[in-house]
Parts: C-alpha cells; sequence; structure tokens
C-alpha cells in the first residue's frame, strides 16, 4: 500500500478517535436542558425519517426508544418513586425486578404514544438553574398545528457525571405521581409480588382491547 | 318502544353493576385519601364502562370513522367557539382580564370571519385559548376540590367540578341563543359526540399504561386539574403525603 494512504487512513482514525473522547466529555458535562433537546430532537428526527416508523412499526419504535431514549432515564429512581414507601421493603430481586417491569411498560406505553402523535415540534422554554443543582427541571412545550400546545417537563437529577431525567410531567400530570396510587393499591392486595406479577401480566398481553364490546 | 329499550339498557347496567368488579380487581375501600366514596365510584365507573361502551362509544368511533377530518376540525371548531364563550364569563369572574381580553378576541374573529367559528383563525393567529370554566373558577377562588366522583357517561370529576358543570349548563350559549328545542338537542346531541371523539386516543393510552384504569384516570385528573387551578405554576413539593 503506498504509505501516503497509510497515514492518511491513520489520521482519520486519529481524528476519530479524537472525535469520540471530546463528544464523550462534552456529553458528561452536558447540562441538561441540552442533553433533554439534544435526546429530543435526535427521536424525533427518527421517528420522522424512518420509514418504517411512518408506516406504523411499533417494534421499531420501541427499538429506537430502547436505545435512543432509555440510556437517560434513571428507572430505579423512577421505580422507587413510583412504588414509594413498599419499596424499602422490597428484596433487591424483587426491586429488579420492578424496575425491569416498569421499564418494559414505560417504553411500550411511549411506543404506542409515538404511533398517534408525529407532526409536531418541541419548543424549549428558558432553563435556568443554580451550577450546583443536583435536581432539575427542564420545561418543554409540543406545539401541533391548530391545536392548543401541551407542557412537557422533565425533572432531572444528577447522577455521577450524568443528568438522568426521573418524571415527565405532562401537562401537570406527572407520570410517577400517576402510578403511585395503582402500585400503592396492588402492594395493599397483593405484596410487591402481587404488583410484580401484575405489571408482567399486563406487558405480556397485547394493548388490552377495550373492555365491554 | 324506545323507552322500553331504555329501561332494559338501565336493567342491564345495574345488574353490572351489582355484580361490580368483574373486570378489575378493585382494591377494599378507599384506596386515596381524595376518593373517600371510591366503592360508589367504582361502581359508577362500571356503568360508566358498559353504557359509554354499548352506546356513546361506538358511535363516538363511527363518527371518527365517517365524517371527513376537515368537518370533524370545522365542527369541534364550532363548539370550542361557544366554550370560548363560557370561558369570557369565567375569566371575569377571576378578574382575569388577559384571558378575557383574549378570549373575546377570539370569539369576535372567529364568529365573524371564521363562519359562526367553524374555522379558528384566532389560534391560527396565535391567540391563545383561555380554557376557563366554572370548576377553575372555584378553585382560584379558594374552593377546595372535595371529593373524587365518577359520574357515568361524563367521567372523572369532584364534588367542585361537578357542580362548576351544573353551573355551566346554564351559562350555555346554545340555551339562549338556539330557542328551537329540537334543533338545540341536535346541536347538544352532536357537541357530545365531538367531545366523546376527543377522548378516544386519550383512552387508548389509558388502556395501554394503566393496570388499573380507574385509579389511573383518577390520578390524572385530579393532577390535571391541580395543575391547571395553579395556572401551570410548578406544584408545591411533594402534595402526595
Amino acid at each position: 500500500m503506498h504509505p501516503f494512504r497509510v497515514q492518511s487512513s491513520l489520521r482519520v482514525v486519529m481524528a476519530l478517535l479524537a472525535a469520540l473522547v471530546f463528544t464523550g466529555v462534552a456529553r458528561a458535562q452536558e447540562a441538561p436542558d441540552a442533553l433533554v433537546k439534544r435526546v429530543s430532537e435526535d427521536v424525533l428526527q427518527i421517528v420522522k425519517s424512518d420509514p418504517k416508523i411512518q408506516a406504523g412499526d411499533r417494534d421499531r419504535i420501541r427499538e429506537v426508544l430502547e436505545s435512543k431514549l432509555a440510556p437517560h432515564f434513571d428507572f430505579e429512581r423512577m421505580t422507587a418513586l413510583a412504588v414509594g414507601r413498599g419499596w424499602r421493603q422490597a428484596t433487591p430481586e424483587q426491586q429488579k425486578q420492578l424496575v425491569e417491569q416498569f421499564k418494559t411498560l414505560l417504553v411500550r406505553t411511549y411506543s404506542n404514544a409515538f404511533v398517534q402523535y408525529r407532526n409536531e415540534t418541541i419548543s424549549y422554554k428558558p432553563f435556568r438553574a443554580d451550577p450546583g443543582a443536583t435536581d432539575v427541571t427542564v420545561r418543554t412545550e409540543i406545539v401541533r398545528p391548530g391545536q392548543s400546545p401541551v407542557q412537557i417537563d422533565y425533572t432531572l437529577g444528577k447522577k455521577g457525571n450524568e443528568w438522568k431525567a426521573y418524571d415527565v410531567i405532562v401537562g401537570g400530570v406527572s407520570l410517577v405521581t400517576n402510578y403511585r396510587d395503582e402500585f400503592n393499591a396492588q402492594i395493599q392486595s397483593g405484596g410487591i409480588d402481587g404488583l410484580i406479577k401484575s405489571l408482567a401480566a399486563k406487558n405480556a398481553g397485547p394493548p388490552p382491547a377495550p373492555p365491554a364490546k | 318502544m324506545m323507552q322500553r329499550a331504555l329501561l332494559r339498557m338501565l336493567f342491564v347496567v345495574a345488574l353490572a353493576a351489582l355484580g361490580g368488579g368483574c373486570a378489575t380487581v378493585p382494591p377494599q375501600g378507599a384506596t386515596s385519601k381524595d376518593d373517600p366514596f371510591e366503592p360508589w365510584n367504582r361502581a359508577m365507573y362500571d356503568v360508566h364502562q358498559v353504557v359509554d361502551g354499548h352506546f356513546f362509544k361506538p358511535i363516538a368511533q363511527a363518527y371518527v370513522a365517517a365524517t371527513p377530518q376537515p368537518i370533524q376540525t370545522g365542527i369541534h371548531n364550532f363548539f370550542q367557539n361557544l366554550d370560548d364563550v363560557v370561558s369570557i364569563v369565567n375569566d371575569w369572574l377571576q378578574w382575569d382580564l388577559n384571558r378575557a381580553g383574549n378570549d373575546m378576541g377570539r370569539v369576535m374573529i372567529n364568529s365573524f370571519f371564521g363562519l359562526g367559528g367553524i374555522i379558528d383563525i384566532a389560534s391560527e393567529a396565535g391567540i391563545e385559548r383561555g380554557d376557563q370554566d366554572f370548576g377553575l373558577t372555584f378553585g382560584k377562588w379558594g374552593i377546595p376540590q372535595g371529593p373524587y366522583l365518577f359520574i357515568p357517561v361524563i367521567g372523572p370529576s369532584t364534588v367542585r367540578d361537578g357542580t362548576g358543570l351544573i353551573a355551566r349548563a346554564y351559562a350555555s350559549p346554545l340555551s339562549y341563543v338556539v330557542v328551537d328545542v329540537p334543533t338545540r338537542n341536535i346541536l347538544y346531541g352532536i357537541g357530545f359526540i365531538n367531545y366523546r371523539a376527543q377522548a378516544l386516543d386519550a383512552e387508548k393510552l389509558v388502556d395501554q399504561a394503566a393496570i388499573d384504569p380507574y385509579t389511573f384516570i383518577r390520578r390524572a385528573y385530579l393532577q390535571r386539574r391541580a395543575y391547571l387551578v395553579r395556572d401551570g405554576k410548578p406544584a408545591p413539593p411533594d402534595e402526595e403525603e
């Protein structure tokens, strides 16, 4: 091989490596609002351009959400908050299962929501937080042509070097809070295992048909 | 004949309510301090499922399937314009001059240039809907929400918001403008189908998301209303216990 070619490809590899390292560093220090914006735009871009998703392929949507969105969520914290008092009574194994089932449920729900809403744009509200803050809310708004906008707020916590979301508040409705009554009731009637079981049953079935046909 | 059919339906409904909990496994007693009448509400929820599932939901689905989108939008806008009139009353009661101005502007623009409200020109021009109702007005006056209520056909509510609905029935512009009773009733009917159709998508989401739709809808409703009473300001830290 021509020495020049080797050198140039080496240079490309080096540049790529450098880019990787730098983006890695940049991400570690990425501000929460920048993170929300980047991830949202990323996902929206894919949803709008992927032909499979445009055709309504839910598995593909789920795949995208799993790989692009899920890593930025702290599912353990979400689950602990939704389970409430019962969380500390659960064994580590039960906790693990709860997180797993809750995550599956949320991703499934979210991907079905994506089948319905596609022609939307997101506007990002001005963000301010103390530099030392470890708990912040990033406010966004979904704008749909000819309809009232929907507020979507993300609550994020600092986990190590990264920001991770642990609640989504849609039009004032906190996702985590919304599951709290339900989880409490399940634990009261069937214990932690009862809750795990109903979550698993819910996840195993197809999206349920409406009752009373 | 019609009456007998109705009676039979009521009988089925009553049976379903008595047999209650076939569909869901309701936990004993109240699962939230906001819902002291939970056993009653759950029965009403089951009644709603039967009446709605056999009657209103299929009609709403058929309406959505058979009506071209532009016509649906036109009908929706028409009824939203009427809601905006009710919103004006509430803006004034809340002494929210900003919203009152917006809503009055909306109704004038949409009624005159939007062909009686069928085209929502005001929204296109960026005039936001105030979307205020009597329940919100009472809430802003400091009246607490009171116990949660599930009202068959209407849906989730509270004692405060339910009272607001009664006030709303008196404030409805249709009852003043449309003198001919049959025409008015037809308009009410279309308005209700439009209202029911709006909920179809959200309903799918609840079916997907909730283990027990009753608790899920309850918490979502109460959170949403509290948020609207606060005018979208952040919640006071941890209002749940």
